[in-house]
């Protein structure tokens, strides 16, 4: 393999793991700090991307449609806080996954009555549609080069915002322990609000950054989901540097997996089986590594809670 | 004594076979998946079936016609239990509009139970048409493995020396693959099975970029289609390879969520939206016109099973209990209904004896990127698995 094949891939691999980073970071904030299971994440991504692609279509300009689509999203993920969730703290986990997966169906039969059952149009901005040339004279994807960058943008933007602000401050607060957050005098009702609003518009961010390079469809949620709560349950629930961690250890594994799994197959079986074998050993390959982390470390690489 | 007489008089009752009687009303169990990400096919097929008998002023084959819709959700034991419900409550006299082959083979046992005649409009496994062949199967679509032989066949016709074979992991992937390479001689580079839904193609981009292959073979249905085509030309990748699929990749559906990237690519199909016959261009038209977008070749499928029910139904003279009667007639069916594909002759397995498109992305002269035909690649093509059938 060349250095350039090898470059590449872990390119790839950094950049799958920032897009999961997207979605993981919106969930481990609400799982972590409200300590609500809400399955309905990967709807609000969805509905994300949906708004992102009817905004972009309406204004002509992705750049237009980014901040509508976020600010849309927020909205409508404040309203379910205060509608609905906000009834489902105090039962058990079973109730929230439960409603929540009842707003699964109900969005994607939503999504499906407001714009139809077929896929939808959402492409990249027209500056980032081909390949760039970097250096070594790799070609690289200019869009996933945004990716990685807004990835990386938002990593430090949620750090300093939970690191250094006085709603981070209430945020760090209310993760590690609620009821003393309570008792001090933090108003929970309105940080859950505001927190479940940034979470929805991360969703949004993720919805309208992955949009134009996955498919913009009914249930596109469901299948992302899965892996944002591998990358948090590594992670460690409630913790940013956990999702950004366990983001890039899943997008590493997973593409390295499936990049060098049938090289390395080959060495010692038939090409044919090798690369039938590869990738069937590279998708299980993250979830073997989730148990590992479960066994060694049963709170996850950077726990929010002591 | 008296009571358990008749208890047997009425299960007998219940048993008899009716009389062959023309029927006075067609009731067809319409078995979808219409729901859920993979509900857009469904609602193709449907469209079209829908626009069919709205063409025929609600009637098949001379019958008022009530068709019962039931949503499988894409799920083998719900599309079973729905199946008994429409067979034993509802008494349909005829099933029709399933997408998937996973559905199609968990269904399929309990509607051949029943004898019950099955219309496909979509899946047509090898499963159904091989050594478990049966009277009460009839293809209007397909045989499984048909378009991937048609894309092989092409990629073979062109002169590519190498290919790279791409499809998700399960076992409808294999048997595209198995199709391709049936017809495609050259090298095959790599025969990638990749996850089934899997989002981010880039480490196979990766790979296909370093094992350069003229051409690129990708069965990636729906979703897994979508990303995988966008990935590809984010990647550059679409100037330096020959990006193949068969039509369920690349039709009407995906390319109004793709739009542009699809351009130049080649695909596979049974049909197309310029085939040069009066009754596609009614079809096309009046699809237009209904549902304001172009059909795909799932919404033809749909069209097309209404039609050919249709033309049984009155060639049996409504008798569509005569079972002997009805099989006759639908296997004459495509031989004399005006289905947007023209005539076929159905196998004895029942699968269409018809011909195979090669189709380009191009844009039309209003600008829409339309699958306009260039090529017949294989004529009057049969089952692979015909042979092993032992009807006659």
């Amino acid at each position: 393999m060349s250095p350039i094949l090898f470059f590449e891939q872990a390119l790839n691999g950094v950049q799958f793991g920032l897009m999961l980073f997207l979605l993981a970071a919106g969930l481990t904030l609400v799982f972590g700090i409200m300590d609500m299971i809400n399955l309905a994440h990967g709807s609000l991504y969805m509905i994300g991307a949906y708004f992102m692609a009817s905004f972009v279509e309406m204004t002509g300009s992705f750049w237009l449609g980014l901040p509508l689509a976020l600010g849309a999203t927020a909205l409508v993920g404040a309203a379910l806080e205060v509608t609905l969730l906000r009834k489902l703290y105090a039962r058990d986990h079973l109730s929230q996954v439960l409603a929540t997966f009842a707003i699964i169906l109900i969005a994607n039969e939503a999504v499906r009555i407001a714009w139809g059952s077929q896929p939808i149009m959402l492409n990249t901005p027209p500056s980032l549609t081909g390949p760039v040339v970097l250096p070594g004279g790799l070609q690289y994807a200019s869009y996933r080069l945004l990716i990685i960058g807004v990835g990386t943008a938002v990593a430090i933007a949620l750090y300093l915002l939970v690191a250094r602000t006085k709603v981070g401050m209430l945020v760090r607060a209310g993760a590690s322990n609620r009821e003393m957050a309570i008792a001090m005098g933090v108003n929970i009702r309105r940080l859950f609000t505001i927190v479940f609003a940034l979470g929805a518009a991360l969703c949004a961010l993720a919805g309208a950054m992955l949009g134009p390079i996955l498919a913009v469809q009914v249930g596109m949620g469901e299948n992302i989901l899965i892996l944002a709560f591998v990358v948090i349950v590594i992670g460690g629930i409630g913790s940013i540097r956990g999702a950004f961690v366990g983001a890039l250890v899943v997008g590493i594994v997973d593409t390295s997996g499936r990049a060098f799994l049938p090289i390395v197959f080959s060495a010692f079986l038939p090409p044919q089986l090798a690369s039938a074998a590869g990738p069937a050993v590279a998708s299980i390959l993250i979830y073997l590594l989730m148990a590992v982390v479960l066994y060694f470390r049963p709170q996850g690489l950077f726990p929010a809670r002591g | 004594m008296k009571v358990l007489a008749t208890a047997f008089a009425a299960l007998v009752a219940l048993h008899a076979p009716l009389d062959a009687q023309a029927a006075s009303e067609l009731k067809i169990g319409f078995l979808s998946t219409l729901s859920g990400p993979a509900g857009g096919i469904g609602n193709e097929i449907r469209d079209g079936f829908n626009l069919a008998m709205k063409l025929n002023g609600g009637k098949l084959g001379n019958l008022p016609t009530d068709v019962v819709f039931a949503d499988d959700t894409l799920n083998p034991d719900t599309g079973r239990q729905l199946a008994e419900r429409l067979l034993k409550r509802d008494r349909v006299n005829l099933m029709t509009g399933i997408v998937f082959s996973n559905v199609m083979l968990a269904v399929w046992p309990t509607i051949q139970e029943a004898k019950v005649f099955y219309i496909a409009p979509n899946a047509t496994p090898t499963a159904i048409t091989g050594k478990g062949c049966s009277p009460y199967f009839f293809s209007a679509s397909w045989p499984n493995e048909a378009h991937h032989e048609a894309a092989g066949a092409f990629a073979q016709s062109k002169g590519f020396k190498s290919a790279f074979l791409i499809a998700p992991n399960y076992p409808a992937g294999k048997d595209a693959l198995t199709g391709f390479k049936r017809t495609y001689k050259g090298t095959i580079v790599s025969e990638y099975y990749s996850k089934l839904n899997q989002l981010d193609y880039s480490a196979e981009l990766a790979q296909i970029r370093a094992a350069h292959p003229d051409a690129l073979y990708a069965f990636l249905p729906g979703g897994m289609g979508i990303n995988f085509i966008k990935q590809f030309v984010a990647a550059g990748l679409s100037n330096e390879i020959q990006l193949i699929v068969p039509g369920f990749v690349s039709d009407q559906d995906i390319v109004r969520a793709v739009g542009e990237p699809m351009l130049g690519l080649f695909d596979t199909s049974q049909w197309a939206y310029d085939l040069d016959n009066d009754a596609n261009r009614k079809f096309v038209a009046e699809f237009e016109k209904e549902y304001k977008r172009i059909p795909t070749l799932y919404a033809e499928q749909g069209y097309t099973a209404a039609l050919i029910i249709d033309q049984a139904v009155k060639d049996a003279k409504g008798k569509v209990e005569d079972e002997k009667a009805f099989r006759a007639a639908l296997m004459k069916a495509p031989e004399r209904a005006k289905t947007p594909r023209g005539k076929w002759k159905e196998a004895a397995n029942g699968t269409p004896i018809q011909d195979y498109y090669v189709r380009a992305l191009v844009k039309d002269r209003d600008g829409h990127i339309v699958n306009k035909k260039i090529s017949t690649i294989l004529k009057d093509h049969r089952d692979f698995w015909l042979k092993d059938c032992s009807m006659k």
